[in-house]
């Protein structure tokens, strides 16, 4: 199954690949160090509220939460093989990653349907 | 009784074993493995996103202690990791972009280095658009 739809994998790889790349950085940087340091002011919990009750913001956070995580597991499925030398355990290792990926997928689907 | 795992008065081939860590006694193979392992800082900060977003459908307590928490030396330093690997990510990965991707404008190969160059400006003008739109809150 998994070599059928190879194809379809390595573009989910490529666009989360791209989207990390170009916006990763910037996000990083400030939700995870300016913000917490207080080099800038955090935005508080009411302007993050507004921003997501735009439909262009949720659709945002979708693509910039899911198609990362799909890069990850199709990079780190190959990391493992190759790295690692687990060559034998392909099905497991393959269902565990994508598994993963979905799941979060799932879960930020489910958060920006339902949030208020 | 399970079947034996060689066959008789046939030798196994020959194969040296290679160690796990293979990819630490070449420099080239060292920034190839590091390079595949931004994809663990890239997930990483994926579910930290993910995190931020369950906090806000909880309420405005759980987005304090959200807030709490990324302060807290661990995730200051783990973010600090995470922010090196997600640059040498970017990096690596607008670098590739023309070898994965050849463009051609009327028959003609676009360069390597404009492919390039395209990637970085569209990187600045991105992180700064994300930096307006955070910080105008």
């Amino acid at each position: 199954m998994v070599q059928r739809i190879t194809p379809l994998l390595w573009l989910l790889f490529s666009a989360g690949g791209t989207v990390a790349a170009l916006l990763f950085p910037a996000h990083v940087f400030l939700s995870g160090l300016a913000f917490p340091l207080g080099w800038l002011p955090a935005p508080s919990y009411e302007s993050l509220h507004r921003l997501l009750s735009h439909p262009l913001t949720r659709l945002y956070l979708f693509v910039l939460i899911a198609l990362p995580l799909f890069h990850w597991a199709h990079r780190f499925r190959y990391t493992l093989y190759d790295g690692l030398q687990l060559k034998h355990l392909t099905a497991l290792i393959a269902v565990l990653c994508y598994g993963v990926a979905i799941l979060g997928a799932g879960m930020t689907a489910y958060l920006l349907w339902t949030i208020a | 009784m399970s079947a034996p795992h060689y066959t008789l008065y046939h030798p196994r081939w020959y194969r040296r074993r290679v160690s796990v860590w293979w990819w630490l006694q070449n420099r080239s193979y060292t920034g190839f493995v590091l390079r595949e392992l931004t994809s663990v800082f890239v997930a990483f900060f994926a579910v930290i996103q993910l995190w931020q977003l369950r906090a806000l459908a909880q309420g405005p307590e759980a987005y304090e202690r959200f807030l709490f928490r990324l302060g807290t030396p661990l995730f200051l330093a783990l973010d600090t990791v995470v922010f090196l690997f997600v640059v040498f990510h970017a990096i690596t990965w607008f670098n590739l972009t023309p070898k994965a991707m050849v463009v051609r404008v009327r028959g003609k190969r676009v360069p390597d280095g404009v492919i390039v160059s395209v990637n970085y400006a569209a990187w600045l003008v991105l992180s700064g658009a994300v930096a307006l739109v955070l910080l105008r809150g």
